[in-house]
């Protein structure tokens, strides 16, 4: 019985976790580079629903809402600041390093508006939470509207991907960035349009990562942003659906771990078949390898 | 690409080696906006002489252990004030100045420094335990004197020029496990601690340890570390599938109100139990207080108690900062007063050098005797512990009453 709890508990910090992989996986499979400031744009997202609905006491969907249309508008004007000039630098290290300033940056903005005092963030899930086997296995509704929430958004964010007029542009660019811009596709625009996307996903994971853990410090978004990377390489990076199967194994691998081997040793664990996953597999479990072209 | 990735990867991981050292070293950034000079200097009067005894106090008063800080500093700056208006010790007053330390070691040997330059005769604090003990490592080579008021981890009071107003930790842990039995409160306990953190797993282990003597049976005994601090569903599985009729929770009140909401949502009320970290955790701004009605944490002041000198105190903190003074309030309080005492029996005088206090303080302390808020007939050996009882208070409707 407990089994079955654990499992469910451990899917839904895995969705978390695929949540914000797709972010991450979009901006690398298309940008090709790592956005290290996207798990403190979560943060940023859960300060902007604490602001309205908590602070304000507007109603959370607005909260919602608002979180989206802010992470939408900094996810882009990141890019365009301090992404977009590096795009042609000669190693793809300077945008690399410029990502976890950042990341910095942002942390330490929010800890200057902020404080660092932990905020307790009211869950702005309405969903009842249920009940089975006999009282035994509660889910709360935070869990159930994180794997459902984390579900839909994958298969819209596939479907987008290959009926729409933008989503075959970003795919275009991501095979081919100068065969695609030959081809009459504006690629600065379709990159804007990705970091828009996974900002925005970054809010609706912000929403849910702290409802379902309702603390909020300028920190929060550091650690479930790295894990998250990794599941997004553990499932193959730039592979949509990979980022979904990695996030949502590294929730179970991390949860059962806990539960039956040492809840002390359970990152220890989670990071070490990491290392055996790309020991095997080094592209990651749905990552394709790609030849490069001479 | 494969490269790329890999090294991404490595960096990923110094990331988050960095990360956790942010979590500790966090609450730093604000620090230059937020150095605190109290009105200490406003609010008391120089005597003629101009001789005043110079004390200073080192805490949070922002960042996550917060609470703690800014109650040593109230309760601290109560004392001082009634002191000075009721004359002053042996004639002398006081003046009081409450640096701001964030809960980070570094910052704290920072906060000392500055304090130094003040000329600080004697250093009342840090607050909280990792900064202490690095405090303290600076305090011993200067001799000044030093007394924590709710420093607890063993090597806060290594040294002989410190001592402490609050149990040790291995003493909480001991003291938890002896309440528990003799009370009879449970005898199927659950234990959740942080086993990144010295304060937390000092409890356990010594509490662990106790626990075999008096018939506690600990059904699970369950870590988490300052990077998984979020999610305690697991924990709480385990204790619940275990059979647990009480919680025991050696952590602080920021994880403690987490722990509480996470059961609450899983539907499982065992009885919990914690130490003084999990006072403070009525104050958690947003926290919905009926979760933690019920909850026993051992600590040796009560609010409620009625006592003539806990009457006199909670409303003068009342009145003077509009909230009911917690154990800290209550530990810095005594504090100050514990410091008179040792001043008077040491026959200390403002115009000796801050060695020559600490000198004869050391000696005084292990003479002296107090009646104070967090116990009575206190008295100290030489290597800076405190001899008091144990005390333990229960949440009811949102405040702390004693129990028995």
């Amino acid at each position: 019985m407990s089994f079955i709890s654990y499992l469910i508990n451990g899917i839904s910090l895995g969705s978390l976790y695929a949540l914000i992989a797709l972010g991450y996986t979009m901006v690398y499979g298309i940008a090709k580079m790592l956005n290290f400031a996207h798990g403190d744009i979560i943060m940023v997202g859960g300060f902007s629903i604490f602001i309205v609905s908590t602070t304000l006491g507007l109603p959370p969907l607005l909260g919602i809402l608002a979180a989206v249309v802010i992470c939408t508008a900094l996810g882009m004007t990141i890019e365009k600041i301090a992404y977009k000039p590096l795009r042609k630098a000669a190693s793809p290290l300077a945008v690399l390093i410029t990502a976890i300033g950042v990341s910095y940056l942002l942390q330490n903005v929010a800890l200057l508006i902020f404080g660092a005092n932990t905020k307790l963030f009211t869950s702005v899930v309405t969903v009842p939470p249920v009940t089975m086997g006999e009282g035994q296995i509660t889910i709360s509704g935070e869990t159930i509207a994180t794997i459902v929430v984390s579900i839909i958004i994958m298969i819209c964010l596939m479907l987008f991907i290959k009926k729409s007029k933008a989503g075959q542009a970003m795919l275009a660019v991501s095979e081919d960035k100068g065969a695609a811009e030959l081809m009459g596709i504006n690629v600065n625009a379709t990159i804007s349009l990705t970091f828009a996307i996974g900002s925005a996903l970054a809010a609706i994971a912000g929403a849910l990562l702290c409802s379902a853990y309702p603390t909020l410090t300028p920190y929060t978004g550091a650690m479930p942003g790295i894990k998250a990377f990794v599941a997004a390489v553990f499932g193959g990076i730039g592979s949509i659906p990979g980022a979904f199967i990695g996030g949502i194994l590294l929730g179970v691998i991390e949860n059962l771990s806990k539960a039956y081997i040492s809840s002390q040793m359970a990152d220890a664990i989670v990071f070490g078949v990491l290392i055996l996953v790309l020991l095997v597999k080094p592209t990651g479990i749905l990552g394709k390898k790609i030849n490069e072209k001479v | 690409m494969k490269k790329a990735v890999s090294l991404a990867l490595a960096l990923s991981l110094t990331l988050m080696s960095l990360t956790a050292c942010g979590n500790t070293a966090s609450e730093t950034t604000d620090a230059a906006a937020t150095t605190e000079t109290t009105d200490a200097a406003a609010d008391t009067a120089t005597e003629a002489t101009g001789a005043t005894f110079k004390i200073g106090g080192i805490g949070p008063a922002t960042g996550g252990a917060a609470v703690y800080g800014l109650a040593v500093k109230n309760g601290a700056q109560l004392a001082v004030d009634e002191i000075n208006a009721a004359g002053g010790i042996n004639g002398t007053q006081i003046e009081f100045n409450f640096q701001d330390d964030e809960h980070d070691a570094e910052k704290a040997v920072n906060a000392y420094n500055t304090l130094k330059d003040w000329n600080m005769q004697i250093l009342m604090g840090t607050v909280t335990s990792t900064p202490c003990i690095a405090v303290a490592e600076e305090t011993n080579k200067d001799q000044i004197f030093q007394l924590t008021p709710s420093g607890s981890a063993v090597p806060c009071v290594q040294y002989d020029n410190a001592f402490r107003v609050c149990f040790s930790d291995p003493n909480q842990g001991i003291a938890s496990a002896q309440y528990i039995g003799e009370n009879k409160i449970a005898s199927k306990v659950a234990v959740i601690y942080d086993s990144s953190d010295v304060y937390s797993s000092g409890i356990y282990e010594k509490f662990a340890a106790e626990a075999a003597n008096q018939g506690i049976e600990i059904v699970a005994s369950e870590a988490f570390t300052a990077d998984s601090k979020t999610d305690f569903t697991v924990q709480l599985q385990k204790a619940k599938d275990a059979g647990a009729e009480l919680v025991f929770l050696p952590i602080y009140y920021t994880e403690a109100s987490l722990i509480l909401s996470q059961a609450n949502t899983m539907g499982f009320a065992p009885k919990f139990f914690g130490c003084d970290g999990l006072d403070g955790i009525l104050s958690v701004e947003n926290f919905d207080t009926k979760l933690a009605e019920g909850v026993m944490l051992l600590t040796p002041f009560a609010a409620d108690a009625q006592d003539d000198l806990t009457k006199n105190f909670v409303a003068a903190f009342q009145k003077a900062y509009g909230e009911v003074p917690n154990q800290f309030a209550a530990d810095a309080y005594d504090a100050i007063y514990i410091i008179k005492a040792a001043i008077e029996s040491g026959k200390v005088t403002a115009d000796m050098s801050a060695q020559d206090i600490c000198a004869a303080l050391k000696t005084a302390m292990t003479t002296i005797s107090v009646d104070g808020l967090t116990g009575a007939g206190m008295t100290w050996t030489a290597d800076g512990e405190v001899n008091k009882a144990p005390k333990a208070v229960k949440i009811e409707n949102g405040a702390y009453v004693a129990m028995q």
